[in-house]
């Protein structure tokens, strides 16, 4: 059967909506032309439906054109972008010959199946929720395609706004079950194929550091980890250094990684001074391997091992969120700097940045001691120098043209330029990226570092004490470190509104919620549903009898909805006579099983004739209701129901 | 299309098998009586080929979503299959409460398609695509709340006399062509087929006696010749000044005719074979009729006239539809 044109529009509608959820993934010319395609297509069945759909002539070039676009574009057709793109490009080339209800009912099965495709790119709980948008037009496709039998032509509106309605309820209902069936299924302990990694979430901290590098993190306000205390309280925001990589070899340009080979703690001793702080990490997924640690971690996370730096990395990117529990001590001593690792900490690129070097071991003569020459520099940097996110060009020698020419940056500028000074100077010193500072969300009681906290600082080696950390930013900007990124940000000023920041935290919180009890539901979550009915730790039989429990519950409820008779009207009249006989037969005159109204009336009268005016008219209505009409009005069956209600059968007492 | 054909085909052979065979199953097959109410016992629910297909699509995705231990890819998928199941429910719903109240089968000439109207009680409920089949003819229909449901068919007819009403289906998939719930009913329905005319009018015989033509004034008064109005009766037969002078319907019975008598004999056509006397004595009929010539009918055995009038008219083709 051909479509009609409200049919068609609702499939064209599917369609879009599954290209527009896979946008954010797409390039952007390759989305735009999906679009085109489609409002090609709509513009065609809506101007010249005789047309059918368009000859093969057009239509196999573009069906051969797809994988040749993908190919071009990925260089590669397997995978998920590759596969995404084509999935959909089949779902928009299926609309373009979709001619009759077979095709339509096609889109709507294959379209299901693309809207899932977008949530393995993303998973939070907006693009779920657009994709729960989404399901809405595939819903009013299929219950477009199937004939109402309303002969009246309605007006498209009303016929969508009732079909709305439907599908809104429809899947309102569907809540409960699916959410039973979420809770139940057994999740799988090993995967049956293997998955690639799935790239997701932003870029994140590199593992390096070079000019203008984290530039883009301060503008992205999204969260990438949040942490819960389990004790003590909060840090001072001036402790709230979240380290993720060390960073030790500078080539003139950029600062990277050295090695990082295990802890080894008994060359390494770290000795806590003071309380430790435990507290629980969420990360958000991103595409780099980091964990984030408060210095320093005192002991290894279950899973993932501290490194010599200090530092702890999973095996491979963290493409889910991650949660894991960490102590740190806040105040600590260490030993075991060995002769490679300081000859390390001191190395800098032959022919870079003369001046700075010269300065270095001008201080190195002029005061000897480490503390005093930190100090020198940390002076220095306060005295003249000032915070800017849009710092001018550097050229070749970037540290002297910063230090001595354009004097204005932000912290990969001081934390590099530090760096130099010192290694010049004889001081062994590295430097740190990761997070500084992190919103304290009071509502929900737990702490989110977004991106926007990006930060860079360094660790001087005192012989006495370890690795000390010293920030060289705090020192020409405190506030920075005080405020945290919210400081620096001109463009994100709005915050300042008291309730857009509630604002803020209220969908945090239901983020954070979304992401523990949604995303990161897995079997061992489950394993302790039942804890509500004391079963600590289900196995799957117990699982097993719940969900069937459950299920017998939902099928007994909706068994029962369906068979359930309506009461008509008629039924009013007949209930409001029963009530009437009972009412009768309390005061002693219960109606005898043979009796119909009339004889039950004339016994009445002649038992308490002073009756007749309150009984004689409800039984005449009642007998003319019940007998004397073959189609009982609505408001004649509620008014005699209300009538009987109101009887006043007072005269039936007594003698 | 032919490979569609075929399946059609196999389909339907399929079916009649398991009616002889499985008479669990087709327990209906009895003749019942009027009214008829669709309740649980008699409505069955089963998934269609799409509802089969998208179910292995929801299987599809669901593996995909455990697999890539992808919880709201999950949830999407919980989600679709709960609707998909419910879908189940209200499909039932839509039938479950229906009531059969009365069929109506006007006559009709064979080849002409029989005005069959199937009265419904549907209750309280809004029930969209209710969909009623009786052998090839379907039709969709919606019920409103309150609202007694006429659902009118058109079966084709072939053969003169007593058409049986096959099984009447009674099925839906509302809404979202995921399940199919039906149910049979099988009234004891009789339809009178009449015979189909002969399309070549041939002239009507002579009548014997010749007499004048004269028009017998009606009987009585001018309200002698008008009767109240019943349904189905022509709308050019109502006398409407009559009627707004009586404050009701009334109907001018045809005026009775005395002149030209035809007579049509069976057995005054020995050249023709039985079912072309037929067409052609019901085709005189219809002529006669026409002609407001009264006529008699006269089949070995019977005898019927003269008269005229569509009660006479209604007898005589019974009397042809049944020899």
């Amino acid at each position: 059967m051909r479509l009609d044109s409200r049919q068609f529009d609702l499939a064209a509608l599917t369609v879009l909506c599954a290209v527009l959820l896979h946008a954010t993934h797409f390039p952007l010319w390759l989305s735009l032309a999906m679009i085109g395609l489609i409002a090609a297509r709509w513009l065609q069945r809506r101007r010249r439906p005789d047309w059918g759909k368009p000859p093969a002539l057009l239509r196999l070039p573009l069906t051969l054109a797809l994988p040749v676009v993908v190919w071009l574009q990925y260089g590669n057709i397997f995978g998920l972008d590759p596969g995404s793109v084509f999935a959909v490009g089949m779902l928009v080339l299926k609309l373009g010959e979709t001619e009759n209800v077979r095709d339509a009912r096609a889109v709507a099965t294959f379209a299901s199946f693309v809207l899932m495709a977008a949530l393995l790119f993303e998973q939070d709980m907006l693009t779920t929720l657009y994709v729960g948008l989404g399901v809405i037009p595939l819903l009013l496709l299929l219950r477009a395609l199937e004939p109402d039998g309303s002969d009246a032509a309605q007006p498209a509106a009303r016929v969508l706004l009732r079909d709305s309605r439907g599908v809104l309820l429809n899947l309102l209902a569907a809540v409960p079950l699916a959410a039973l069936v979420f809770l139940f299924l057994p999740r799988l302990t090993a995967p049956l194929w293997a998955t690639q990694s799935v790239p997701q979430g932003k870029s994140g901290l590199g593992d390096s550091m070079s000019p203008g590098g984290m530039k883009d993190l301060f503008l992205d306000d999204q969260p990438a980890f949040r942490v819960s205390f389990v004790a003590p309280a909060p840090p001072p925001a001036a402790q709230r250094y979240w380290r993720a990589v060390v960073l030790w070899r500078y080539d003139g340009l950029t600062w990277a990684r050295a090695g990082g080979g295990p802890l080894d703690p008994t060359r390494q001793e770290l000795r806590a001074q003071g309380p430790e702080v435990i507290y629980e990490i969420t990360q958000e997924p991103g595409r780099q391997r980091w964990l984030f640690a408060l210095d320093l971690p005192v002991a290894d996370a279950p899973g993932y091992a501290r490194d010599e730096d200090f530092t702890l990395a999973a095996a491979r990117p963290v493409d889910k969120p991650l949660r894991y529990t960490l102590r740190s001590a806040p105040r600590y001593t260490l030993t075991g700097l060995d002769s490679q690792q300081r000859q390390r900490a001191l190395r800098l690129p032959d022919g870079f940045n003369p001046r700075a070097v010269a300065l270095g071991r001008e201080w190195a003569q002029q005061y000897g001691d480490p503390q005093r020459i930190v100090q020198a520099a940390l002076d220095m940097i306060r005295a003249d120098f000032h915070y800017t996110l849009s710092a001018p060009e550097l050229g070749r020698n970037a540290m002297d043209d910063f230090l001595f020419e354009t004097r204005a940056g932000f912290c990969e500028h001081f934390a590099s330029a530090f760096a130099v000074l010192m290694r010049a100077a004889g001081v062994p010193t590295r430097v740190v990226i990761g997070y500084q500072g992190g919103y304290w969300n009071e509502t929900g009681d737990y702490m989110v570092v977004r991106q926007s906290d990006a930060h860079a600082w360094n660790e001087v080696w005192f012989d006495d004490r370890g690795w000390v950390r010293v920030d060289p930013t705090a020192a020409v900007r405190p506030d920075r470190i005080e405020l945290g990124s919210g400081a620096n940000a001109a463009f994100n000023r709005w915050y300042g509104s008291e309730w857009l920041l509630a604002l803020r935290n209220r969908w945090d919180i239901a983020n954070r919620l979304w992401t523990q009890l949604v995303v990161q539901f897995d079997e061992i979550s489950q394993r302790g549903l039942l804890r509500g009915v004391g079963i600590e730790k289900a196995d799957w039989r117990d699982l097993g009898i719940a969900f069937a429990l459950g299920m017998g519950l939902f099928a007994a409820l909706g068994l029962w909805w369906a068979v359930r008779r309506e009461r008509g009207d008629a039924d009013v009249v007949d209930r409001a006579y029963a009530r009437l006989c009972t009412r009768l037969g309390r005061l002693g005159f219960a109606r005898a099983p043979s009796e119909g109204p009339a004889d039950y009336l004339r016994r009445l009268l002649q038992q308490r004739p002073q009756a007749r005016e309150s009984l004689e008219p409800l039984f005449a209505r009642y007998l003319q209701l019940r007998y004397a009409q073959s189609e009982i009005a609505d408001a004649a069956a509620r008014d005699f129901a209300r009538a009987v209600r109101r009887a006043d059968l007072a005269a039936l007492h007594g003698t | 299309m032919s490979i569609a054909g075929t399946l059609n085909a196999s389909w339907l052979r399929l079916q009649g098998w398991a009616e002889r065979r499985l008479p669990a199953l087709t327990r209906l097959r009895a003749k019942e009586a009027l009214p008829i109410r669709l309740e649980r016992r008699r409505i069955y629910v089963v998934p269609t080929g799409f509802g089969l297909v998208f179910a292995a699509m929801l299987l599809v995705m669901s593996v995909g979503a455990l697999n890539y231990y992808n919880n709201p890819a999950l949830l999407l998928t919980a989600v679709l299959g709960s609707v998909s199941v419910l879908s189940m429910l209200v499909a039932f719903r839509t039938l479950d409460g229906v009531c059969l109240e009365r069929v109506q089968a006007d006559a009709c000439h064979a080849g002409e398609p029989l005005p069959l109207e199937l009265g419904f009680a549907a209750g309280s409920r809004l029930r969209n695509g209710l969909r009623v089949k009786i052998g090839s003819v379907a039709a969709v229909f919606a019920a409103l709340p309150g609202e007694p449901l006429r659902a009118t068919l058109a079966l084709p007819t072939e053969r003169r006399g007593l058409l049986a009403v096959p099984r009447i289906c009674v099925w839906t998939r509302w809404p979202y062509g995921l399940f199919r719930a039906w149910s049979w009913l099988n009234p004891p329905i009789e339809a009178l087929v009449y015979p189909r005319p002969e399309t070549e009018a041939v002239p009507l015989p002579q009548s014997g006696q010749e007499t004048q033509r004269s028009v017998v004034q009606p009987q009585g008064e001018d309200f002698g010749a008008l009767r109240e109005y019943r349904a189905r009766d022509p709308r050019r037969a109502i006398a409407w000044k009559a009627s707004a002078r009586h404050d009701r319907l009334l109907v001018r019975e045809p005026e009775s005719l005395i002149g030209e008598d035809y007579v049509l004999d069976f057995d005054a056509l020995p050249a023709l074979d039985l079912e072309a006397r037929i067409a052609r004595l019901t085709r005189w009929v219809l002529m006669a009729e026409e002609r407001r010539a009264p006529y008699t009918l006269v089949l070995p055995g019977q005898r019927l006239g003269p008269d005229l009038g569509s009660a006479h008219r209604q007898r005589c083709l019974r009397a042809l539809a049944l020899f």
